[in-house]
């Protein structure tokens, strides 16, 4: 058996760090692949509902603030992109960038996380959070919408967990920051940073669909 | 590796000297050793333990239903009553013991060993894996105690969503822990089976084992995330008041039953292609025969895989979906039989010319053909539209789930239990014990079930607990069956304990079986083997190891070589 071979970072199921970085980035794939089927059963309801009521979805998505939407969107980008510039400082080896892009990272997600916090907000104080206070009125031009409140009980369900994702990667970077400061990874070992950089990704590509399904119905 | 302790060989005819070897069980002890274990043979024993647990519990509710059924009238439980027993019997038996039975047990235990690795891919996934088991388990359970649920196991909407009484909530939060157990169990296998193989153990040397639980794996991989957010949706709707299913907003209920069916008809696969795994293996080694079209029997589980994805919709034939959706689920439900039956004729071929042993694990494994062929012609009944019109939601239903659930995948997971058994405690079981139980289940098994077909077929309605006086025969056959039955599973659970102390030793291969799991020693070691297993042959030559005095198959390593 190759032991003496092992290295500490190498787990004792595998042969090399080859494998080990294979086998992670596989699990993380396809740990993907069923979070996309469970936001899939989301998008398939939306999509039923959408099609079924189409003018209340119409009139509902208009309530929501475009432009509110449009800021989140674009922090989530930037922090994909402090997430990736973190995963490359992690393959360079440059220990104190790769701190530096984590918190990076952190500040843009909590960013995101606050200004959905301020719209879910908004949105009690307009009673559009759906159950026995619901209450829909409009913008002017498009009031009639007697389904809002699926639409609206589908923004929540699908926008909430989409924030828990993000709340886990939360914890991830948080995880990932405390392992950068005490130096765990290299340019021999970055795995981790990698994978967890995939799945920051991966909630934000989400987003980007939540975005459009949600905010831009018939913006025309 | 772990082999500093007292190394002896391993005589060529099998037969291990009495030195205590280092093996996974007395490798370390403790209460500790165990719950924090990261050996997927033990946690897999972890998952034996917990998974009889719920098998008894979901038993003993199944007794009461058949209890119940005696007499037509309501003798023991009221109504609302009758309800949570069955739905307790059917959330238990599928959700805490069908799902993981083979596997999280049989599956955890040998998919390294198999396929030659130390361990799985992510050793702590694998241990997470059974605490959100037993988490999730506890929630149901703690649901049970507090008055249970009686939605029935599959959770229709609007009942479950608003009308319900029973702790919905409680035990929906508990399935969907569970199914993350499940989840991480198929990720586990897939990234082993794709990135951990042993140097020339290429996917067709795989056992169809191995095949048979990376086809499941990717229906748990697929599937369970769909039920989860369907339950999610049924809890923001009971517990927050969204109306994503609600019929006063706009909602459809029906669709929380294409999303509860799209991941709960393929479930049925993840309960049965393990077991199909486990009746290829023990096929081969009790014909002493090459498997029969080992590519079919490989291919044809990841086409149940698929295909089993595309006939949700056959559950749901009179709930009002469009009458062409209809007649396409009904076709795809017809093509899914087809590579069941591929499987069904190449078993069937192996035994052709065999020299056949009537071991306890074969009896298993035939009186799974038989019960499962069954299982599946009715299941074809129910495919056909309007033959299933007269049959839905009758005991026609009920009979045919069971003789593919219990027929087929108990069935399979007793044979595999103790095909293996040697292998994972080093102890025999008594085997007339073992033909004798096996035996007692084929009967009681058909005894309990064939009358429903007929109750059924007549219009015996499921879950009810009084009935026209007209099927009380068929009713009492049936609860002296599962009698019988109860019997027929307690026996192998007292025998299968007896031999942890008094079983005879089994040496590294009783069966003198092929697969790698045979040349390690019994029990294995923690990492599997002592020595870097390399495969030089295609898997089931079993005429090669009967041609071949020796018990041991040709792997070899050159650590093994400078010993020998």
């Amino acid at each position: 058996m190759s032991d003496a071979a092992h290295n500490s970072l190498v787990a004792h199921q595998f042969d090399d760090a080859r494998q080990q970085q294979e086998a992670a980035t596989v699990g993380m794939w396809t740990f993907l692949i069923t979070e996309i089927m469970f936001f899939g059963g989301l998008i398939l309801a939306y999509m039923i509902y959408r099609n079924q009521f189409a003018e209340s979805f119409h009139a509902a998505s208009r309530v929501l603030d475009v432009w509110v939407g449009c800021f989140n969107t674009c922090v989530l980008l930037v922090s994909s992109l402090t997430m990736a510039l973190g995963v490359r400082a992690a393959q360079m080896g440059d220990r104190k960038k790769l701190v530096l892009f984590i918190i990076a990272t952190m500040i843009f997600g909590a960013a995101f996380l606050g200004v959905k916090a301020y719209e879910y907000a908004e949105k009690f104080e307009h009673h559009l959070v759906p159950g026995p206070t619901f209450h829909f009125h409009g913008v002017p031009g498009h009031e009639h919408a007697p389904n809002a409140e699926i639409f609206f009980s589908l923004y929540f369900a699908m926008t909430g967990v989409h924030a828990l994702h993000m709340i886990v990667g939360l914890g991830l970077m948080t995880w990932l920051l405390r392992k950068s400061i005490k130096g765990t990874f290299s340019k021999d070992y970055y795995n981790p940073v990698e994978i967890c950089g995939l799945y920051w990704h991966f909630v934000d590509i989400v987003w980007i669909f939540l975005y459009p399904l949600l905010y831009l119905i018939d913006r025309s | 590796m772990d082999t500093t302790s007292t190394v002896e060989r391993v005589s060529a005819t099998g037969i291990i000297s009495d030195t205590i070897r280092t093996n996974f069980l007395n490798a370390d002890y403790g209460i500790k050793s165990w719950l924090l274990t990261k050996d997927h043979k033990r946690i897999a024993i972890l998952y034996l333990i917990s998974i009889t647990v719920f098998f008894m519990i979901g038993g003993a509710f199944a007794a009461m239903i058949r209890m119940e059924l005696i007499t037509p009238e309501a003798d023991v439980f009221t109504s609302e009553a009758y309800n949570k027993v069955f739905t307790t019997h059917g959330i238990m038996m599928v959700f805490f013991f069908l799902i993981p039975s083979i596997p999280a047990t049989l599956g955890n235990f040998l998919v390294p060993v198999m396929v030659g690795a130390r361990d799985l891919a992510f050793p702590r996934i694998n241990l997470l894996s059974w605490y959100i088991y037993v988490i999730g388990g506890l929630f149901t359970l703690t649901a049970l105690v507090l008055g249970g649920v009686d939605t029935g196991w599959t959770f229709y909407t609007p009942y479950s969503s608003t009308y319900s009484n029973g702790y919905v909530m409680l035990t929906g939060i508990g399935i969907f822990i569970t199914g993350f157990s499940s989840i991480l169990t198929g990720l586990n296998f897939i990234v082993t089976v794709h990135k951990m193989r042993a140097p020339g153990l290429g996917w067709f040397r795989l056992p169809l084992f191995v095949w048979a639980n990376y086809a499941a794996s990717l229906i748990m991989v697929l599937g369970t995330p769909v039920v989860a957010i369907g339950i999610v949706m049924i809890a923001l709707e009971r517990g927050l008041g969204l109306g994503i299913f609600d019929p006063r907003l706009g909602g459809d209920p029906v669709l929380f039953q294409h999303i509860f069916w799209f991941y709960s008809h393929p479930a049925v696969y993840i309960m049965i292609l393990p077991g199909m795994g486990v009746v290829s293996e023990i096929m081969a080694c009790f014909s002493r025969r090459h498997i029969f079209g080992y590519k079919f029997i490989a291919f044809s589980s990841l086409g149940i895989a698929i295909i089993g994805f595309l006939v949700w919709g056959h559950h749901m034939f009179v709930s009002g979906q469009s009458s062409y959706a209809g007649i396409v689920f009904s076709l795809f439900t017809f093509i899914v039989a087809v590579p069941s039956a591929i499987k069904v004729f190449n078993w069937t071929a192996t035994m052709h010319k065999g020299r056949i042993v009537y071991s306890t694990p074969m009896m298993y494994a035939l009186g799974f053909i038989g019960l499962f062929l069954v299982g599946g012609l009715t299941g074809l009944f129910c495919a056909s539209l309007g033959v299933d019109i007269h049959i839905h939601d009758t005991y026609f239903i009920v009979a045919h789930f069971h003789y593919v659930m219990v027929g087929g995948s108990v069935m399979a997971y007793l044979g595999g239990i103790h095909f293996w058994w040697p292998k994972m405690t080093g102890r025999m079981y008594p085997e007339g014990w073992g033909r004798f139980s096996a035996l007692l289940v084929f009967v009681g098994f058909n005894l309990t079930f064939f009358p429903q077909f007929i109750a059924g077929y007549l219009g015996m309605p499921r879950r009810y607990h009084v009935y026209p006086p007209e099927f009380q025969i068929y009713n009492v056959l049936s609860s002296g069956g599962a009698l019988v039955l109860g019997i027929g599973f307690m026996i192998p659970l007292i025998y299968l304990f007896w031999s942890l102390k008094y079983g005879e030793k089994a040496g590294p291969n009783p069966w003198r079986a092929a697969g790698l799991e045979w040349e390690t020693t019994s029990p294995p070691p923690t990492f599997n083997f002592d020595y870097q297993p390399v495969v030089d042959h295609e898997p089931y030559n079993y005429s090669e190891i009967d041609a071949r005095s020796s018990a041991t198959v040709s792997t070899h390593s050159v650590q093994e070589e400078q010993h020998v």
